[in-house]
């Protein structure tokens, strides 16, 4: 299926899992060459996400040949600078450290991503939508570009947003 | 947010769910494909501080951290309270 897929002339082939730590996740991870974990600033997630971890680094194509394992990045969703500026919410270095593994975006949590998801249509390609544009960072960073995070800080309100309770 | 987690007196639910995942990814590390001897090495410093201390055998906690790159193997022993008088 992979050969074929190369054959076809494709560059990147991306694989996506289902979530959860089973057969699915298993059978997308063994010839991948790379790995995008998705992890939500969250207790159970993180745990989960370092469990994939472990399996990258012993359960994959690439680790049985003793070619280094898997290239891991980590994608963080649902992120919300408020709740983060507020201490209710782990922060990205605080995920990065837990996990030891370098982060290729940050998403932050927004509506379009749920409504994009309702009608079908990736979120990416919505026009002034920042889960969108944060998407685009990614896959610039995945390409080897170098693109700084955005979207960590809450926007700045002025003044007469704060007046009205904004 | 750095200057308020000074002046706050309870830790923030960020800072206690980081603790959290703290313990409990070390433990899971610790049990997977983590360092073999740690089950004996609990033991066998138990049995040493147990020779002075007479704690629980629950009272040992050692994990295997990583910070900044290097493993770091930590051991916790809550030692018993002193009796009044």
């Amino acid at each position: 299926m992979l050969d074929e897929l190369i054959a076809d002339g494709f560059d990147y082939i991306i694989c996506d899992s289902p979530a959860g730590i089973e057969k699915g996740a298993h059978l997308a991870m063994y010839f991948a060459d790379r790995a995008i974990v998705v992890v939500n600033p969250e207790v159970s997630s993180v745990r989960d996400s370092d469990r994939i971890l472990g399996l990258l680094a012993s359960k994959t194509q690439r680790a049985a040949n003793g070619h280094g394992g898997v290239q891991e990045h980590l994608l963080l969703t649902r992120y919300s600078p408020r709740r983060v500026a507020a201490g209710e919410m782990m922060s990205v270095d605080d995920v990065k450290e837990i996990l030891g593994v370098e982060v290729i975006g940050v998403i932050p949590e927004s509506p379009d991503v749920l409504s994009a998801s309702n009608a079908g249509i990736p979120v990416i390609l919505k026009e002034d939508s920042d889960a969108a544009r944060a998407y685009e960072d990614a896959v610039a960073r995945l390409l080897g570009e170098s693109v700084p995070l955005r979207f960590l800080e809450e926007p700045k309100k002025g003044l007469l947003a704060r007046l009205f309770g904004g | 947010m750095g200057l308020l987690a000074l002046f706050r007196r309870t830790p923030s639910s960020a800072q206690v769910a980081k603790e959290r995942l703290r313990i409990i990814v070390a433990q899971e590390r610790g049990t997977r494909g983590g360092p073999d001897y740690l089950p004996l090495l609990r033991r066998e410093l138990l049995e040493v501080i147990r020779r002075y201390v007479n704690v629980d055998p629950e009272a040992v906690q050692i994990t295997v951290g990583r910070e900044d790159g290097h493993e770091v193997l930590e051991l916790t022993v809550a030692l018993p309270e002193k009796k009044a008088g």
